[in-house]
């Protein structure tokens, strides 16, 4: 994970596009600029990149079954539940499923986990839009590259 | 239009959004007289899409309206909508 650049999802472990369904794992930096102001003397994974971190496996979760055609955005969080803390050093499993498959948009339910305790969950909600720019769709596909995501049948 | 497909998108319209179910009419434009907005519009798509075993094309939608091939009453008013939506279950069944 790399916090300050958004990238949270260190690798995907299974892209499963009979269940629409996605795993990843990532472990929480053990240091971060952000950890200096959440909180002072008690660093914690804030809940936004937590969302986040749903949301970017969700994501990747869509351009896997889409084969990368067209972009997610994140436009919904609902029945988002933050329900224990998450230190620096915590390894984590993000799954994502996908709940809709609707026309311009989707819709998913994804969790982060620690061992079998949960730590948070969402339904989450995107837009799905062509590519905006050529720039964009470059650099998902690198960074689906750097996690593993299997792309063996995504066009060029 | 089938008065249980109103009936139905309806009451899904109002579960969604916080308009009274009485101000809801087959007459009604859901954007311009009932005020829903494109993500709360996604919603009570995806609503749809589930209570009747349907894709509502709403990309190729959107896409003729913004091409000017058909108003945004043509999707949109209530009963248009439902109407649609029953040629869609058509469509499925057929």
């Amino acid at each position: 994970m790399l916090l300050e650049y958004f990238q949270m999802i260190d690798q995907v472990a299974s892209l499963d596009s009979n269940e629409k369904r996605l795993v990843a794992h990532s472990t929480i930096p053990r240091e971060s600029p952000i950890f200096e102001g959440h909180f002072p003397g008690h660093a914690l994974m804030p809940g936004v990149l937590l969302i986040e971190t749903m949301a970017q496996a969700s994501g990747y979760l869509v351009l896997g079954l889409n084969n990368f055609s067209q972009m997610p955005f994140l436009v919904g969080v609902r029945e988002a539940k933050l329900r224990s803390f998450v230190e620096p050093k915590t390894p984590i499993i993000i799954q994502a499923r996908l709940e809709h498959d609707g026309s311009g948009f989707a819709m998913t339910k994804a969790a982060i986990s620690h061992g079998d305790q949960k730590i948070c969950d969402a339904r989450l909600t995107f837009k799905i839009m062509p590519f905006p720019a050529p720039e964009l769709e470059a650099e998902m596909r690198r960074q689906a590259g750097r996690i593993g995501l299997n792309l063996e049948n995504a066009p060029t | 239009m089938s008065t249980d497909t109103f009936d139905k998108v309806a009451d899904i319209i109002a579960e969604t959004s916080e308009i009274p179910r009485e101000e809801i009419t087959p007459d009604s434009h859901a954007i311009d007289e009932l005020g829903i907005d494109s993500l709360d519009f996604l919603d009570i798509v995806y609503a749809v899409d589930k209570a009747f075993g349907i894709k509502v094309p709403l990309e190729a939608w959107t896409q003729e309206v913004n091409e000017g091939k058909a108003s945004t009453e043509d999707y949109f008013v209530l009963k248009n909508l439902c109407a649609r939506i029953d040629d869609l279950r058509a469509g499925k069944s057929a």
